[in-house]
C-alpha cells in the first residue's frame, strides 16, 4: 500500500486552530485517528458527506479535531444519537468514534441495540483497557489482575470482548487489532467504510498515562511489546485450547456479511405501510 | 401533502391522539420514543402517521437513547418529537441539558402520572412541573408549556415547535394522564390555517462559522444544520462562538450561559401565554395550569354566582414565569390560591411573584384525581 505523508493527511483533514490535542505523548489514539483519516481519503470520500459522532472519554474528543460535522455528545450515547441523525439524513455517512468504557459500560445498551437494528454507522472503538479521561479507573473491558485505581489490588471482574459482543449481537464487519498493526487496521477501516449496517474496527491503543503506568508499563513502547505478547491472530487461535486462550486477545477480522442496513429496512417498512393504507401501489 | 387524517375539520379524540397530529402539522418528521403510560398513544399514533409522511417513527432501547435520537435527527434537519411520562422523563434529564448547551430545538412531551418513581402509572399528576423546569443538572433555561383541554394540547404542540425552532431551544409540553386518555372536540386546520416557524439557517459562510455565536442580535444563532458542508462542531462542553471546547475559562462559560438565558428571558412578552377569567374586578385570585384550569373556571363561576369576586389567572406557559405579572396580580387583590396536583410546585413560583403584595396559599391534592371545582370554591370563601 503506497502511504500518503502524514502531513499531507494532517493539513487536509484536521482543525488546525484546535491544536495541539489533549491526548498524552504515547497515546495511541492519534495513531487510531491517523488510519481512519487515511482510509476516508483512499476512500475519496467527501469531508462534507461524513459526520463524526462520539460519546465522552478521551476518545471521544477526536471530533473535535478533525474538520467534518461533528456531535460530541454525552457519555455513551453517542450511537443513539448517531440513530437519529442518519434516519433523519441517510445521506450522511457516520463514524462513531468511541472508547471501551463508552461503549461497553454506560453505552452498552445503545451498543447491542444499534447493532441489533444494523445501525449504518463505523465504530472506531479505542479500547485503552481503562477509563483514560477519568484518571485510569478499571473498565470492563480490564484484563482480570490488572489494575485500576477503582481495582487497586487487581481486577476481580471478567472482561467483556466488544469485538466478540459485536459479532453475536449481528454487526456486519467486525475487526480488531492494535494500533501497531497499522497495515491491517487501515484496511479494515475501509472495508467498515464500504459496508451497510453496522461496522466496528477495534483498536487496543496504549494509554500509558492512566492505564500503563499503574500496569508497570509506563511508555507506548513497553504497552505495544505487551500486546505483542497477549494478542493472538484468529487462525493461530482457532487451534488453541481455551485454557491456552486464557487472558489472551484474539485480533483479527471476526465478521463480514451484508445484512440489510437499518435505513433500507426502514424504507422499505415506509413504501410497506403505504401499500397497507393504499397509498400506493 | 396529504395527510394520514382529515384536516380542515373537528375529530373528536383524546389529548394524545391530538398531540401526534398536531405535532406533524407542524413539520415534525422525526419521532424516537419508549413505551410508557400514559404516553404510549402519542408513540402509537406516530407509529401509524410517521411512514405516512415521509417521517421517521422509531422504538428506542430506552428514553436516554430516544431524546438522544431525537437531538440527533434536529442536528440532521428534522423537526423532532418524544413523548414519555414522569420515569421516563428522568431518564431523558442529562440529555434534555444537553439540547440546552448546544440548542437544539426539540420538543419533549411528558404526560405527567402520580410519582415518585413508578407511582401511579393510569392516575393524572402535575407533580413533574418543577422537574421540567429545573431538572437537568446545572445553569440553565428551557420553555415549559402546559395545557388544560386536548384543544389546547394540539394548540400547544403547534407552539411548542415554533417555539423551539424561534429561540433554538427545547420545549417541554407537560400533559397529564386525564389529557392524554379524554377525548374531546378538536379542530383539526388545515396547514395554511397554522403558523409554522422554522429554524433559521445560516445566510452565509461567516454565519455559518459562528454556530454559536449572534449574528443578529437577538441571542439566536443559525443553526448549520449537518451535511450542507459548513463542517460544524457541536459539543456539549463549555464553547465559544466557533463550537471550539473553553472549558477553563470563566468568561466563555459567562458568556455562552448568559446569552441561553437572555434569548428566552429578552423575548418573555413572545413566549409567556395565559388566560384570565374576571380578574378585572377580583378580590380573590386563583392561578393554576393545565387539567386543574377545568375546575378552578368553575369555581370561578360557582363564586361569581355567589357574589365572591374570584378570578382566574391560566398559564399556558409555566416557564419561564412572569414573576412581575403575579405581582401586578397580588397588588390588586387579597388572596391568591394555588390549586395544584402536587404538594406544592407551582405554589412556589406565585408566592415568589406575589412578593408578598397578597397571601397565597395552596390547594394540594395528590392520588390522582383532580380537585373538584366545590374543594377550589370552598378554599376561596375559607
Ligand atoms: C454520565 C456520566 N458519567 C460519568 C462521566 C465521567 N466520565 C468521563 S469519561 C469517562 C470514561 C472514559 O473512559 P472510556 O470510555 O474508556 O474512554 P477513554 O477516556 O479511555 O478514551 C467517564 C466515566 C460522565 N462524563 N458522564
Ligand atoms: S489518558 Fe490515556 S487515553 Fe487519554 S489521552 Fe492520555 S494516554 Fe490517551
Amino acid at each position: 500500500m503506497y502511504l500518503k505523508d502524514a502531513y499531507d493527511v494532517r493539513d487536509k483533514y484536521l482543525r488546525k486552530e484546535m491544536l495541539p490535542t489533549i491526548f498524552c505523548p504515547g497515546c495511541g489514539i492519534g495513531s487510531a485517528l491517523q488510519f481512519t483519516l487515511r482510509a476516508i481519503d483512499d476512500l475519496g470520500y467527501s469531508q462534507d458527506e461524513i459526520v463524526w459522532v462520539s460519546g465522552i472519554g478521551c476518545s471521544s474528543r477526536v471530533p473535535g479535531y478533525v474538520n467534518f460535522d461533528g456531535l460530541h455528545t454525552t457519555h455513551g450515547r453517542a450511537l443513539a444519537f448517531a440513530t437519529g441523525i442518519k434516519l433523519a439524513n441517510p445521506d450522511l455517512k457516520i463514524i462513531a468514534f468511541m472508547g471501551d468504557g463508552d461503549t461497553s459500560a454506560i453505552g452498552g445498551n445503545h451498543f447491542i441495540h444499534a447493532i441489533r437494528r444494523n445501525l449504518d454507522v463505523t465504530v472506531i472503538l479505542i479500547n485503552n483497557f481503562t477509563y483514560g479521561m477519568t484518571g485510569g479507573q478499571v473498565a470492563p473491558t480490564t484484563l482480570k489482575g490488572l489494575k485500576g485505581t477503582t481495582a487497586p489490588y487487581g481486577q476481580f471482574e471478567n472482561p467483556f470482548d466488544i469485538a466478540g459482543l459485536a459479532v453475536s449481537a449481528g454487526a456486519n464487519y467486525v475487526a480488531r487489532w492494535s494500533v501497531f498493526n497499522y497495515l491491517q487496521g487501515i484496511n479494515s477501516i475501509k472495508k467498515a467504510l464500504q459496508k451497510e449496517g453496522f461496522s466496528l474496527v477495534e483498536f487496543l491503543s496504549p494509554c500509558p498515562v492512566s492505564f500503563g503506568r499503574r500496569n508497570r508499563m509506563k511508555t507506548a513502547p513497553e504497552l505495544l511489546r505487551w500486546y505483542q505478547k497477549i494478542t493472538v491472530p484468529l487462525n493461530k487461535a482457532k487451534k488453541m485450547s481455551p485454557e491456552e486462550l486464557e487472558g489472551k486477545v484474539v485480533i483479527g477480522e471476526f465478521a463480514d456479511r451484508d445484512r440489510p442496513g437499518l435505513v433500507r429496512s426502514y424504507m422499505e417498512y415506509r413504501e410497506r405501510a403505504k401499500k397497507m393504507m393504499g397509498w400506493e401501489e | 401533502m396529504r395527510y394520514p387524517f382529515p384536516v380542515g375539520k373537528a375529530d373528536f379524540i383524546p389529548g394524545d391522539e391530538a398531540i401526534a397530529r398536531a405535532a406533524i402539522l407542524a413539520g415534525c418528521r422525526f419521532y424516537a420514543g419508549y413505551p410508557i403510560t400514559p404516553a404510549s398513544e402519542i408513540f402509537e399514533a406516530m407509529a401509524l402517521y410517521m411512514p405516512l409522511v415521509d417521517g421517521v417513527s422509531i422504538q428506542m432501547e430506552d428514553e436516554l437513547g430516544s431524546i438522544a435520537a431525537i437531538i440527533g435527527a434536529s442536528w440532521a434537519g428534522a423537526k423532532a418529537m418524544t413523548a414519555t411520562s414522569g420515569p421516563g422523563f428522568s431518564l431523558m434529564q442529562e440529555n434534555l441539558g444537553y439540547a440546552v448547551m448546544t440548542e437544539t430545538p426539540i420538543v419533549v412531551v411528558n404526560m405527567m402520572r402520580g410519582g415518585p418513581s413508578t407511582g401511579q402509572p393510569t392516575f393524572p399528576s402535575q407533580g413533574d412541573i418543577m422537574q421540567a423546569i429545573w431538572g437537568t443538572h446545572g445553569d440553565h433555561m428551557l420553555i415549559v408549556l402546559s395545557p388544560s383541554t386536548v384543544q389546547e394540547a394540539f394548540d400547544l404542540t403547534i407552539r411548542a415547535f415554533n417555539l423551539a425552532e424561534k429561540y433554538r431551544t427545547p420545549v417541554v409540553l407537560l400533559g397529564d394522564a386525564e389529557l392524554a386518555h379524554m377525548r374531546e372536540r378538536v379542530y383539526i386546520p388545515t396547514p395554511d390555517e397554522i403558523e409554522v416557524i422554522n429554524r433559521k439557517l445560516p445566510a452565509n459562510e461567516e454565519e455559518a462559522r459562528l454556530p454559536f455565536g449572534d449574528p443578529h442580535g437577538d441571542g439566536v444563532p443559525p443553526m448549520p444544520i449537518f451535511g450542507k458542508g459548513y463542517r460544524t462542531y457541536v459539543t456539549g462542553l463549555t464553547h465559544d462562538e466557533n463550537g471550539h471546547p473553553r472549558t477553563v475559562e470563566p468568561e466563555v462559560q459567562e458568556r455562552l450561559i448568559g446569552r441561553i438565558y437572555r434569548k428566552i428571558l429578552d423575548h418573555k412578552d413572545d413566549i409567556i401565554s395565559y388566560e384570565k377569567f374576571g380578574l378585572d374586578d377580583a378580590d380573590v385570585a386563583i392561578v393554576s395550569t393545565g387539567i386543574v384550569s377545568r375546575s378552578a373556571i368553575r369555581a370561578v363561576k360557582m363564586l361569581r354566582e355567589r357574589g365572591v369576586k374570584a378570578g382566574l389567572l391560566k398559564l399556558h406557559t409555566v416557564w419561564p414565569f412572569d414573576f412581575d405579572m403575579i405581582e401586578e396580580l397580588a397588588e390588586g387583590v387579597k388572596k391568591i390560591l394555588v390549586p395544584e396536583m402536587n404538594m406544592g410546585q407551582l405554589y412556589h413560583l406565585v408566592k415568589e411573584g406575589a412578593n408578598g403584595k397578597a397571601e397565597v396559599e395552596l390547594i394540594p391534592k395528590v392520588g390522582g384525581e383532580v380537585h373538584t371545582p366545590m374543594e377550589i370554591a370552598e378554599k376561596v370563601v375559607g
